[in-house]
């Protein structure tokens, strides 16, 4: 590179700084949208089942459904938000989202249980599959202990069957903020190179000062980099703010090195900007170039393993996903994260982001003086 | 108010969108891909989870546990390991979220009727998905259990759970997902389409034009708005039709009531997007905010994917003003539930409230800036 080249990015660099931190509501939007979304996140993104309210109907009222109800209560994952002796009261509150869990003891429980042929009826309501799923574990299981109890009361153990000890590794009480508070930190950067880079470029195209910018002395590549060298420290000052709030307000603990992620990131950060500048290049106004940054950014999201694991999709999504700069990045921050994992341990992701920001990037050099002319 | 200038506003509008017409195409794709996207690739229904098996046991009361995991469908033994230490390497480096270790006493203990044990050890960095793993692990060891000791002489556990699941009898994502996607798109095209129209007129120049014809501002901002409600209704039509005909969801109650919730969801987010185009006249900034102010609340605190329950009592109060809850409400429940408006009063309401609050902001500011 000349002197008059580093010299030319240099003033290009501090140009657009100035154009970016000019304006206190972009300046607000750039560092202190990322810390509300990371906080909402952080809080709303929970998918631990606790305190799922419950409607009992109790028929029988004997000692025995009054100790299985205070089971269900003392789990921690229920409570009662209702009680009643008719069946159509359960109904009134599944239908009006009242309750999501029913428990329904039949006349005559205490009875049948000590001749051993008691049953409990559970009603879910469905329409939140994933809570469902789990409150039923978690019903089922608690109706299990309180009969083994029983049994162990009564002195006749059940002889022989087998007991499952479960231990969770790297999360021993399996809270889901955990996991997903590192992920948000990686769409939270993707979504700003995206923003920065895609959104400004278009806009400078539509007011007419590319034009301007391209009859100056700077070559396509030096404006290019003038462009995004900017974006990429705001990327990663807002990538050190939001990592600082995981760690101390959420208290996320952090057990690998920090090198170990910054290496990541400042590949991540490349292919970011990379996309934003292929998304400038097809865009000819903002809102084409927002609708389509979309189009990328949510297919992105969720097949990432944001929320939903990558093993239970199909074969061809699961193909898909490897070509996702994001879902490489968030497989290194968890992994990180939780793991205290090295970098020769991630070496496979490394090498997946660092090839697709390279191809991006190549992609958005060769199209973007064309689409400056055009 | 005059029919004519509020029609001609809409007509330019159109006109507008109309030669734009990839932001149009985007309009309408970026629903199919978000549903056909949640429809096939993501299920919260867990299955094929990655288990290793250390069998320490090596015996044939060993190997039935494991076929009882195998034949559940939920579990794919990927790994049998040799010794203990090996579960650290096989769980850090993720290729199996659950290790099963059957002790070397196990056998034994089975065949003699003494309480036999077996470990699950889980990969807990994705808390949501272990869980779910350590529930069916649960029941499976408890099926397998229940085998054993009726094969013995016990008449097993004295009391019987009945599990029914209501509304969404197979417990399918889809179910839940589909409906609960129609309110997140709906805010995605109001608050990212509306949002830019009036940033757009503000950055080119061309408000103060308008702002200079005799058109009154209630017209303007009625005008712009209508031909988004149009894309906006079509692209609910769309996401229904393809949810019912495609995902095959079951759709229980009256699509009128639907079509009227719909409208007054559309004209409160509508609004909410001229009132933030209008207030920030940077389309950068608008977007943004859009993104902050409607997207990321309709995402998060609707009740779409995560339940509103366990969150804390700020963002449940947040979730309040926020009427995508309301309209998720209603989504689910006419399409699952069949419920009628004796049950969504209250959020058909809230709807009302927010359409008329909306469009009072976007007239409001509109008024301020003009002048």
């Amino acid at each position: 590179m000349s002197p008059g080249a580093a010299l030319r990015i240099r003033e290009m660099v501090k140009k657009e700084f100035r154009q970016l931190l000019r304006d206190p509501r972009t300046r607000a939007i750039i560092f202190v949208s990322p810390i509300i979304q990371l906080l909402m996140f952080g809080y709303a993104v929970n998918t631990d089942i606790r305190h799922t309210p419950t409607f009992v109907v109790d028929h029988d009222g004997s000692a025995d459904s009054r100790q299985l109800i205070d089971a269900f209560v003392a789990s921690g994952y229920f409570d009662v938000v209702g009680r009643s002796g008719r069946p159509a009261d359960l109904v009134y509150a599944l239908d009006h989202g009242q309750a999501l869990l029913g428990l329904e003891i039949p006349l005559h429980f205490a009875r049948d249980l000590a001749v051993g042929r008691a049953s409990v009826q559970i009603i879910l309501d469905g329409t939140e599959s994933n809570s469902a799923t789990v409150a039923q574990g978690y019903a089922q299981r608690i109706v299990q202990r309180f009969a083994l109890s029983r049994v162990a009361a009564a002195g006749t153990v059940p002889s022989g069957g087998v007991d499952l000890r479960a231990r969770a590794w790297y999360n021993p009480n399996l809270e889901s903020r955990v996991y997903n508070v590192p992920a948000v930190i990686g769409m939270l950067i993707m979504l700003m190179c995206l923003l920065l880079t895609a959104l400004a470029v278009v806009r400078e195209r539509e007011l007419g000062t590319l034009d301007q910018l391209r009859v100056s002395p700077l070559s396509p590549t030096e404006l290019m980099l003038g462009k995004t060298l900017p974006v990429a420290v705001v990327g990663l000052i807002d990538l050190a703010a939001v990592t600082l709030l995981a760690i101390l307000w959420f208290d996320i603990p952090m057990r690998g090195a920090p090198h170990v992620m910054l290496i990541a990131a400042v590949l991540y950060i490349l292919a970011g900007l990379a996309i934003g500048l292929l998304i400038s290049t097809v865009s000819r106004t903002q809102q084409e170039a927002f609708m389509s940054m979309f189009l990328f950014f949510q297919p992105a999201i969720i097949l990432s393993g944001f929320f939903y694991p990558i093993e239970s999709m199909p074969t061809v999504f699961q193909w898909i996903t490897l070509l996702n700069p994001v879902r490489h990045f968030l497989e290194i921050v968890r992994a990180v994260f939780l793991k205290d994992a090295g970098v020769l341990s991630l070496w496979p992701q490394y090498l997946a982001l660092l090839l697709l920001a390279a191809v991006v990037l190549r992609v958005a050099v060769v199209r973007f003086p064309r689409s400056m002319a055009g | 108010m005059n029919w004519t200038r509020l029609l001609a506003v809409s007509r330019k509008e159109m006109l507008q969108i109309r030669r734009d017409a990839r932001s149009l195409y985007l309009a309408f794709i970026l629903p199919l891909v978000l549903l056909l996207l949640f429809g096939y690739a993501i299920t919260f229904d867990i299955k094929d989870i990655r288990l290793a098996v250390l069998d320490e046991s090596r015996s044939a009361a060993s190997r039935e546990l494991v076929a009882s995991f195998e034949s559940s469908g939920y579990f794919t033994v990927v790994e049998y390991l040799g010794r203990r230490s090996e579960a650290d390497a096989v769980l850090e480096r993720g290729r199996a979220r659950l290790v099963l270790v059957i002790p070397p006493g196990y056998a034994a203990d089975v065949a003699t009727g003494r309480p036999a044990e077996v470990q699950a050890l889980l990969d807990g960095a994705d808390a949501n998905t272990a869980t779910i793993a350590q529930n069916y692990a649960d029941a499976i060891v408890a099926g397998h259990s229940t085998r054993i000791v009726r094969a013995g002489r016990s008449t097993g556990l004295p009391i019987r759970a009945e599990t029914r699941v209501w509304y969404n009898e197979t417990l399918e994502s889809r179910n839940m997902i589909v409906p609960g996607l129609v309110a997140v798109i709906m805010s995605i095209i109001a608050a990212m389409l509306t949002a830019l129209t009036i940033a757009r007129e503000w950055e080119r120049g061309t408000m103060e034009q308008l702002a200079a014809t005799p058109v009154h501002r209630l017209e303007i901002i009625l005008g712009k708005l209508a031909p988004y409600v149009g894309i906006g209704l079509f692209d609910v039509a769309l996401a229904t039709g393809v949810g019912l005909l495609v995902f095959g969801v079951p759709f229980r109650g009256d699509v009128l009531l639907l079509a009227v919730m719909t409208l007054m969801f559309l004209l409160g987010a509508l609004g909410l997007g001229i009132f933030i185009s209008a207030a920030m006249k940077s389309q950068i900034l608008a977007t943004q905010v859009a993104m902050l102010a409607t997207f990321l609340p309709a995402l998060l605190l609707s009740g779409f994917i995560f339940a509103i329950e366990p969150m804390p009592l700020v963002l449940k109060g947040i979730s309040r003003i926020v009427p995508a809850r309301y309209y998720v409400t209603v989504t689910k429940g006419i399409f699952l539930k069949g419920v009628g408006i004796d049950v969504l009063l209250v959020d058909g309401i809230a709807m009302v409230v927010f359409a008329a609050v909306g469009l009072a902001l976007a007239i409001r500011v509109f008024r301020k800036e003009i002048a």
